[in-house]
């Protein structure tokens, strides 16, 4: 057991122990945001300006009864939101979150902020990114009941329809950073051009950065594509007849992925842990706060848009953003080509 | 140690199963699974001999089994459901209407 | 000695979930086992230092091809499949046809061992050079397979209208 494995093994429980944080502070900050932009307090009593509001809603969940339709397939009723939560963690393990760090010195070896470096990281999110749809159609199905079965149904053609156009922009990304790896992606884009504007890919891919936050919004049914689980259209979609933590599964699972998708975001299109000022063993700062940025932006949006109705969301995803997700790509092709990056 | 042929035998064994699930179910949707458990076990032949040749060929063919196989499920299951529709049933001894 | 044990492991469930695939009576299930059996190839891709092919696995088969399956089922809600035979006893243990398909089975899985293990096969282990990386394969994709690349997607699309076509209601 070298210390190297240690600290690898000390490094997998932390991302998660991490996660499971991030998605309760995110509970915080939406409810606190929403409030916020529609001009009312939000939670202020549980703890000073209620940070610990996540905490109580916890504990109301594990204390509500655990209830199951009585024709309900009682194994895949217990499958999806245990697929759900496990597609969510496990995207996040191929992302990288800072440089390599000796620890100041403990370790004989750098140790990579990454849970395992794998030379195909990219089309790995994209894999198991697909595989979450199962989650949602699972639970649909099995609840066995209408409003479950269409809200899963249209969620998951949803998420299949935007995985084309998130795997073409990720392609656009893969063209200028030559690798699959994330960790070469993000070594690309450290430097600056001029002096003072960084190098990051965002500036040579405006409409790639677009197509993938839209597509990512999309692929966690984040609004505005929210619409199969509305609240006024399908009571809660797929998961009406959840209750207690597998309630939470799916819920924990929504801002996982959100988190997911925003860091690989910061990886492929804002330089990922490179900033100014900091040295390189600190930039898991800037991480942070580029990943807080676009995730701020998400609820953002969410209190902001209307809600896209069915038929105009897949028209959307079809019609408009996959033919200019693929003319980005053949325009970034053909860049590439000429310029010769 | 683990040769090639400790791969070919599985994906013998799991051609024999498709094989055998094709023969045996009475069920359309389950004969167009066990035909990709037969493409699935000679996908993984592909590989498992393109890697003993130390060559990249393997996982082309792959590619293009795979890609045809996902155009075979399309259509195949486009098939199913219009016969779903004309009979209310998927067992395909119910389709007998071209039988001498 | 890891990746013996992975090899076993993965064999085994991909054997199991296959067998069970041809075994269950609600075609859910069969979907469901068959994802874990992709899963489990999927894994004896990486072992074969593939992990393209492994990734891409997952993507085409598990994550669309088998949601296309799954969706059919869903929608269709088809009845679980009546039988001819007697269902108190296990079907393996009458004669009719079922026995005998199982056994043409079985036969096919000797002879195709005994046929593609009889080439002396290579009683080494894999020899040291692999190809794995992700460039070579686009290389070698676009250069000398270009042809059926290019007709691949032909193939595709003729599938997808074809797919439409076949399923749409006869509006009158």
């Amino acid at each position: 057991m070298t210390a190297l494995l240690i600290a690898q093994i000390v490094l997998t429980l932390f991302v998660f122990f991490m996660l499971l944080n991030s998605a309760a502070v995110m509970v915080y900050v939406e409810r606190k945001v929403a409030a916020l932009l529609q001009q009312r307090l939000g939670p202020y009593r549980v703890g000073w300006q209620g940070v610990l509001q996540p905490l109580a809603d916890i504990v109301k969940l594990l204390f509500k009864e655990e209830l199951r339709p009585k024709a309900a397939d009682a194994f895949l009723f217990a499958l999806a939101p245990i697929i759900a939560a496990t597609c969510a963690f496990a995207a996040f393990s191929v992302v990288p979150f800072g440089a390599e760090t000796t620890l100041g010195g403990w370790l004989p070896e750098p140790l990579k902020l990454q849970v395992s470096d794998v030379n195909v990281a990219i089309l790995v999110v994209f894999a198991i990114a697909s595989m979450s749809v199962y989650g949602i159609v699972l639970a649909g199905w099995s609840s066995n009941s209408k409003y479950s079965l269409l809200g899963g149904l249209r969620s998951s053609a949803q998420m299949i329809s935007y995985e084309l156009s998130y795997g073409l922009a990720l392609t656009s990304v893969l063209l200028l950073g030559q690798s699959m790896s994330l960790t070469d992606v993000v070594n690309q884009q450290s430097g600056t051009w001029l002096g003072f504007i960084p190098r990051w890919f965002v500036f040579l891919q405006p409409i790639g950065f677009l197509i993938y936050m839209i597509a990512g919004i999309a692929e966690t049914n984040r609004a505005p594509f929210d619409f199969p689980e509305a609240e006024q259209e399908l009571v809660a979609g797929y998961h009406t007849e959840y209750s207690s933590m597998s309630f939470a599964m799916f819920f924990l699972a929504e801002y996982v992925n959100m988190v997911t998708v925003s860091a690989v975001a910061t990886d492929l299109f804002l330089g990922g842990w490179h900033g100014p000022f900091l040295p390189e063993s600190l930039g898991w700062i800037w991480f942070l706060l580029k990943v807080g940025a676009i995730l701020f932006f998400y609820v953002w949006m969410r209190w902001t848009l209307p809600r896209y109705r069915y038929d105009q969301l897949m028209r959307f995803g079809w019609k408009v953003l996959l033919p200019v997700a693929v003319i980005n790509v053949l325009v970034t092709a053909a860049g590439v080509l000429y310029f010769g990056i | 140690m683990i040769t090639v042929n400790h791969y070919l035998v599985l994906s013998a064994i799991l051609f024999a199963i498709g094989t055998a699930g094709v023969f045996v179910r009475r069920n359309l949707i389950t004969i167009l699974l066990s035909i990709e458990i037969m493409l699935n076990a000679v996908n993984l032949t592909f590989v498992a001999f393109g890697r003993a040749l130390g060559a990249a060929d393997g996982q082309i063919i792959v590619f293009f089994v795979m890609t045809v196989a996902a155009a075979e499920a399309a259509v195949g299951l486009a098939i199913v459901i219009a016969l779903f529709r004309h009979r209310e049933s998927l067992n395909p001894d119910t389709f007998t209407a071209l039988k001498w | 000695m890891g990746s013996e044990l992975a090899f076993y492991l993965f064999a085994a469930v991909a054997v199991v979930a296959s067998l069970l695939v041809i075994a269950q009576r609600n075609p859910i299930y069969s979907v469901l086992l068959l994802i874990a059996s992709f899963g489990a190839l999927s894994g004896l891709y990486v072992l074969l230092d593939a992990p393209f092919v492994a990734v891409i696995q997952i993507v085409v088969y598990a994550g669309a091809i088998m949601v296309l399956f799954l969706f059919v089922v869903m929608l269709l809600n088809a009845p679980h499949e009546e039988t001819e035979y007697d269902e108190r006893v296990h079907p393996l243990l009458q004669a009719g046809p079922l026995r005998f398909g199982a056994f043409l089975a079985a036969a096919l899985m000797v002879e195709l061992v005994w046929a593609l293990t009889k080439g002396g096969g290579e009683a080494g282990g894999f020899p040291g050079r692999s190809v794995s990386s992700v460039k070579e394969i686009g290389r070698l994709l676009f250069t000398e397979y270009s042809f059926p690349f290019e007709v691949t997607s032909i193939l595709i699309l003729v599938a997808m209208v074809g797919a439409v076509v076949l399923a749409r209601r006869e509006t009158p």
